[in-house]
């Protein structure tokens, strides 16, 4: 990466920045670099106590602490699947069994070539379409296993072209 | 001219409502100032979702359901261009599910899926910030906090703490600098009330905080909402700018010399974080750990100073009450519980969604009267209620009324709202195994009890479910608990077992079949299971194909055997014969 780490950092949300030395920024700091860069990076940490003063360890320990806190990257297309009561009760198990069958994937990983990842959510609050996926931005629900094969081998399909494309170019 | 209303919740989002509002954008450049389309947020029928409503100038209009974006044309021809509204796509009327908007009291959810959530005129159309003015200027902190007191409002984050006397604590304790903390962290597997109210009617929680605020002495506010509620945050954020631009929020409000300021801060995935100590650590920047109480809040919170905090549906009632008196709120409900409480029905219930009835209805009533009963008309079983830290209710025991204190002699809790209801395809252990699986991994590890102990509990059913138990482990759950309710600091890890507890003293002879009889009577627990194949067979060979341990035999057109020493208990043959051939028992 070209450029001091301050440089690599400027893409943060400016107007967090006015929060320095203010306690209580920490989690919305956080936030900000994981939405600019998809994880927090050990980059990322030093940075962040390099200015705001909390000591490196601190940090990390909050951002283990969190859910939403990821140190690692995302795959390129990001599988939640809800695992709230209704999504429960209504066969959310198999559509996880799935997942991992279809895709040779577990809960927390990303794939080795860095395509899928898969998360479970609590309740994403579409109870009466349970049991539901989200796939970056998209919501499937009514899921069966069935079903749901064939859309992950849709977006495996489209993984694929991507990566030839990328590969042409 | 006719109004277009497409509801944008999340739940009408996840359905396919955003299409749905493109699909009638597409229409308005067809057919220019045909109609005016709006957006708005959940009714309540989040089981019909996408819902829209054509309404005309005089408020009258049709609900429609399950709207998809082909069904958006014929819409517009007939409902809008023709003026006939297209009877076999309504769900509002005669007829038409009914029991479900009749029997309930909305006083909470008065504005959702009425209003554009967008607009703060159109919730100042519909009396908003009327009473945040009447407060401000005709009424002082004293009076409010009497008017709250009489209307017996408590809290409704699950806690139930009375929301008058929480003010007068905060009022009266001592400090320049207080704060009003509104708890949006809402984290229950299956409770969705808080996110639908922020996403339908935004200012109604804002008013709340205004009104808390000027009884509090307070200038500044948070908001603490769940990451995961995108659209809540987006609509916070857009209604306190709003509202700032009318000066509702900001210096010298409706001119009198109080100012106040909200500001939204966004959770980050942490369930613990619901516990009002641990959300002012996690406000402060640090690991969401709870401390113990006293201090209270009320005495020292965020920053040291007195706070005020109140969940979501808490503050959105206060207007409410403001307007009309605290004793017409108090009208509604038993002696011990007052005014009204929404529910997030989910589970094996026909009309899943949200629903405000008023305290004092019962459980049944909920379930048969406002929806519609069970799913295929299955023998209802329990309801669980108030999630990880609630218990199930079982259904000989659903007679009893929405009431703090019948509820909690159940062993349950009136909680947030989340109200999963089973069926007898429900397995009781598998449900105490899912919360507390939840509570496991949410746990925060400060105290030994709640994280080794959550652990071993959930070792104890895993082993049941899985038919390893043996009835000494049922006297170990029961030890444990104890142990866990006890010698933890926060209501997460002082509640954890009632799950387990709830269901051992209601369905024990459902945890005996495990044990003794290796069975799992509701055939949920797979390894308890034996597939066979009944004369339904056609010999269509699917379930052989599709079985991955090759243990199903049979020639083509004839009966198929299951082989009991290699099947696996997947269930593929289940799901995928068509002929209703494969017995589960």
């Amino acid at each position: 990466m070209p450029g001091t780490v301050e440089d690599h950092f400027k893409t943060f949300n400016v107007d967090l920045w006015k929060y320095d030395g203010q306690a209580g920024a920490l989690i919305p700091l956080l936030q900000s670099a994981q939405d600019t860069y998809g994880y927090i990076s050990e980059k990322a940490i030093d940075y962040i106590s390099h200015v705001t003063g909390i000591p490196a360890a601190e940090i990390y320990g909050v951002v283990t602490f969190y859910a939403q806190f990821r140190t690692k990257p995302l795959g390129k297309y990001v599988i939640k699947v809800c695992n709230g009561t209704a999504c429960h009760v209504n066969g959310a198990k198999g559509i996880g069994d799935t997942i991992t069958d279809e895709l040779n994937l577990d809960y927390d990983e990303t794939s080795d070539d860095g395509n899928f990842s898969m998360l479970s959510v609590a309740c994403i609050g579409c109870c009466s379409l349970a049991p539901v996926i989200v796939i970056n931005d998209e919501t499937y629900g009514r899921l069966t296993p069935a079903k749901l094969r064939k859309i992950l081998r849709t977006y495996k399909h489209r993984a694929k072209q991507q990566a030839k494309a990328e590969a042409g170019d | 001219m006719k109004t277009v209303k497409v509801g944008l919740g999340t739940c009408g989002i996840s359905a396919g409502g955003e299409k749905v509002f493109q699909a009638f954008q597409d229409e308005l450049k067809e057919h220019p100032q045909a109609f005016i389309l709006k957006e708005t947020g959940c009714v309540g029928m989040c089981y019909r979702e996408v819902l829209v409503e054509v309404s005309n100038g005089n408020g009258e209009g049709h609900l429609y359901g399950e709207v998809t974006p082909e069904r958006v044309g014929r819409i517009v021809e007939e409902d809008i261009l023709k003026d006939s509204g297209i009877d076999e796509w309504l769900v509002r009327g005669e007829g038409r599910e009914p029991g479900f908007f009749e029997n309930q009291t909305r006083i909470v959810l008065r504005n959702c899926g009425i209003i554009d959530p967008g607009s703060i005129e159109e919730y100042i159309e519909h009396d908003g910030y009327k009473a945040a003015r009447t407060a401000l200027t005709e009424m002082t902190p004293e009076t409010i906090i009497e008017e709250v007191t009489i209307s017996g409002l408590k809290g409704r984050g699950g806690g139930g703490f009375p929301t008058g006397t929480k003010w007068k604590f905060t009022r009266q304790a001592p400090g320049d600098a207080k704060y009003i903390i509104c708890n949006a962290d809402e984290g229950d597997p299956g409770a969705f009330m808080d996110r639908s109210i922020l996403e339908g009617d935004p200012n109604a929680v804002l008013e709340g905080m205004i009104i808390a605020g000027f009884a509090i002495g307070a200038s500044e506010a948070y908001v603490y909402c769940r990451a995961e509620y995108p659209k809540a945050v987006a609509r916070l954020r857009q209604a306190i700018a709003q509202a700032k631009k009318h000066n509702f929020l900001g210096r010298n409000i409706f001119g009198t010399d109080l100012s106040f300021d909200i500001k939204v801060k966004e959770g980050a995935g942490a369930f613990v974080c619901g516990e009002e100590t641990a959300l002012i650590a996690s406000l402060e920047g640090r690991r969401g750990m709870p401390r113990f109480r006293p201090p209270f809040p009320a005495q020292s919170g965020l920053w040291g100073k007195p706070t005020n905090i109140n969940n979501v549906e808490t503050y959105a009632n206060v207007p409410w009450i403001i307007l009309n008196g605290g004793a017409a709120y108090a009208a509604y409900g038993t002696d011990d519980s007052k005014g009204t409480k929404v529910f997030a029905m989910a589970g094996k219930v026909r009309r899943t969604g949200l629903v405000e009835v008023p305290m004092g209805i019962t459980i049944n009533s909920i379930i048969f009267d406002v929806c519609g009963g069970i799913i295929d008309d299955r023998k209802f079983k329990a309801v669980q209620m108030g999630g990880p830290s609630g218990g199930c209710i079982p259904a000989d025991m659903c007679d009893i009324q929405i009431d703090y204190q019948q509820i909690n002699r159940t062993g349950a809790i009136m909680g947030s709202g989340g109200l999963i209801v089973m069926d007898e395809t429900t397995c009781m252990v598998d449900v105490a195994k899912f919360f507390l699986t939840f509570t496991q991994l949410e746990s925060c590890g400060k105290c030994t009890f709640c994280r080794i102990g959550t652990k071993r509990m959930l070792e104890i059913l895993e082993r049941i479910t899985v038919g390893e138990g043996t009835m000494e482990d049922l006297d170990n759950l029961d030890e444990l608990s104890e142990q866990i309710k006890d010698a933890s600091l926060c209501g997460l890890g002082q509640t954890a077992p009632n799950p387990v507890l709830t269901t051992l003293k209601h369905f024990r002879d459902e945890y005996v079949a495990h044990i003794r009889d290796k069975k799992c009577p509701a055939h949920v627990c797979p390894t308890l299971l034996t597939y066979t194949i009944n004369d339904n067979c056609t010999g269509c060979t699917v379930c052989a194909k599709a079985c991955p341990t090759e243990a199903i035999f049979g020639e083509k057109k004839e009966l198929h055997v299951i082989e009991q020493d290699k099947c696996i208990k997947c269930g593929k043959c289940f799901t995928v014969c068509r002929f209703d051939a494969v017995d589960k028992d």
